[in-house]
């Protein structure tokens, strides 16, 4: 059965103590490398951006089907997959993000992980935390249900859909004529 | 039908998918290559076996490859046991490996016909886009990504913008390929081409010779980009004419083709180059380290940027009747088999016996701590090579340089343009 393209959820903001947009938090920050030994993904969440200043206490305050909202190079840095397991884990739903660093990117897609790019992100200033925000996959339609405005980022690409769909990337070559 | 105003990647790109081909957007790509090394190869075959035990692994057989090249033979337990997961799988399966006898992967994939212009090709090598001397894309990628290339015959990838980089001028004797390749990254940085093709342009590209074609599209990883095409001349495609395992098409940009940047290079006073440690952008002039009297202890000719053969016979010419240094090493490696048999067929190795030089088996050696060693704490070392950052070769520092630069090192014994031999 193929997955809902449109997601619901709470937003999360990562902005900093003044509301700015954090650029370039890197996969130290998100997973930090004294944690790569964990292979477990159910272990992973607790640490998720536990080195981000002012975001330490993100894994309590995650609720499953959270949606992220991130700046600009967002993931640079190292290819480690717990970076972006570790959302998993805590059942976000999806990413937004005005940019992403290119092994981040290329990770987040392999584990059918809905990661959208909306450039204008630092100007959203209708997205504040814990809005109730909807978000179509397929066409990049941004609702924030709360403040009943609409935003539009670059919808997904087929490939992304369709790994989406499936689960993984491995997941998706097994249903291949 | 093909859009108009297509750059080179673009129409290969095309020509290999469904999907809408231009910049920024994700397409599915066939891959007419999959291919993995003895480095990750050994991942590779886990994550198949994990994900596609119980089924048919492989798209197509004929089109995937392993290829030992790093540590070649295996000198430590890690790489022994590895290769040897490899070996398994791939007689149990019935692939093609190219075992240690065979040289570099890359280099053994374009002599034996796998890659041909306008194709498309994957493996674990991070300089796999070396395929863009003969106008093929070719690209590195991580184990899990290889795996699911092997098991799909496609992957997916997010179409780059093309930049141009125009040549004016012509390389001239004792400057060759090398000295112009590292005169564009000392241009570009290492970031100058991040996430971006390139195309090169130039009477001084139309006139590279087929070595020379490899030698720069080798190091477009260290200029950041994705890929780098020299538009294949009739020398390239005679070459593949006997040894394609499939029909060709070359690919050539439209004119009205769209790039994002160009960015012109004027070689008319170039002279031998050299990249100080431990950057490969930190590029200066062989003449200008001179005055610092540095000592060489080893000079390694070789590699996939220069391990042709007619990167041997620069070495082999300058050597005649004469002995390398001292006080130096020198370490010959030719890319593959194909290059040694060359070389023992026109008596190359008594010249570089005679020479004092020291000759090793083919593979990926002085990039990797393969069959020539590694450097020691304070240890010197010349090399044809592509990366000299810290802690690559070892303890020591890494000068990266032609092979002229590096066969005068080995006479002399200290870093010296061979202008001036």
């Amino acid at each position: 059965m193929k997955k809902s393209v449109i997601l619901k959820g709470r937003a999360l903001v990562i902005r900093n103590k003044k509301s700015e947009p954090i650029d370039d938090i890197d996969t130290d920050m998100i997973f930090h490398n004294k944690y790569l030994h964990i292979t477990d993904i159910n272990e992973m969440g607790q640490y998720a951006f536990d080195n981000l200043d002012e975001w330490k206490d993100f894994a309590k305050k995650a609720k499953k089907g959270d949606i992220l909202v991130l700046g600009a190079n967002f993931g640079s840095g190292s290819s480690r997959q717990q970076a972006v397991d570790c959302f998993s884990a805590l059942g976000v739903q999806a990413l937004i993000a005005k940019s992403y660093g290119a092994i981040y990117k290329r990770n987040a897609i392999n584990a059918g992980m809905p990661i959208l790019e909306a450039d204008v992100i630092d100007e959203i200033k209708f997205i504040e935390n814990e809005d109730e925000i909807e978000v179509n996959l397929e066409t990049g339609l941004i609702k924030n249900l709360t403040k009943n405005k609409e935003y539009k980022a670059k919808g997904m690409s087929n490939v992304q859909i369709d790994i989406y769909h499936s689960g993984n990337l491995f997941e998706y070559a097994k249903n291949l004529k | 039908m093909t859009p108009l105003g297509q750059t080179v990647i673009e129409k290969i790109f095309s020509a290999h998918s469904k999907d809408e081909v231009k910049p920024g957007n994700i397409i599915w790509l066939d891959l007419d290559v999959r291919s993995a090394r003895d480095f990750a190869g050994a991942n590779v075959v886990g994550n198949l076996k994990k994900h596609y035990g119980d089924q048919e692994k492989f798209e197509d057989k004929e089109k995937t490859v392993f290829t030992f090249d790093c540590v070649v033979p295996a000198n430590n337990l890690g790489y022994a046991e590895n290769q040897q997961i490899i070996r398994f799988f791939a007689r149990e399966e019935g692939i093609r490996l190219f075992d240690s006898e065979w040289g570099i992967g890359s280099h053994v994939l374009i002599e034996e016909g796998y890659s041909v212009p306008g194709s498309t090709v994957v493996g674990t090598d991070s300089h796999l886009n070396i395929m863009g001397s003969v106008g093929s894309f070719g690209q590195g990628m991580g184990d899990q990504d290889i795996a699911f290339g092997m098991k799909a015959g496609k992957t997916w990838f997010e179409v780059p913008p093309t930049m141009k980089v125009i040549i004016e001028g012509e390389i001239k004797a004792p400057c060759s390929a090398k000295d112009l390749t590292l005169a564009i990254i000392k241009k570009l940085t290492l970031k100058g081409a991040l996430g971006r093709a390139i195309e090169f342009e130039g009477k001084a590209i139309d006139k590279l010779s087929f070595a020379g074609r490899i030698t720069l599209a080798s190091m477009v990883t260290e200029m950041g980009g994705i890929v780098g095409f020299i538009p294949p001349n009739q020398e390239i495609i005679d070459y593949f004419k006997t040894r394609a395992r499939s029909k060709f098409t070359p690919y050539y940009a439209d004119e009205d083709a769209k790039y994002v940047e160009e960015v012109v290079i004027d070689i008319n006073d170039l002279k031998p180059l050299i990249a100080v440690p431990f950057k490969p952008d930190d590029v200066v002039e062989v003449e200008s380290l001179e005055k610092d009297n540095i000592h060489v202890d080893s000079a390694f000719l070789g590699s996939c940027t220069n391990g042709r053969y007619e990167d041997m016979k620069i070495a082999v010419d300058m050597l005649k009747g004469k002995q390398v240094a001292e006080h130096t090493v020198m370490k010959i490696v030719p890319a593959t088999r194909t290059v040694l048999g060359d070389m023992i067929k026109n008596g190359d190795l008594q010249t570089l016996f005679d020479a004092r030089a020291l000759v090793s088996n083919p593979g990926c050696a002085g990039c990797a701590s393969g069959q020539i060693g590694m450097t020691g704490k304070g240890e010197v070392q010349v090399s044809t090579g592509n990366r000299n950052f810290k802690g690559k070769q070892g303890a020591g520092l890494t000068y990266l340089c032609s092979p002229a630069t590096v066969t005068a090192a080995a006479l002399i014994g200290k870093i010296v343009s061979p202008e001036n031999l």
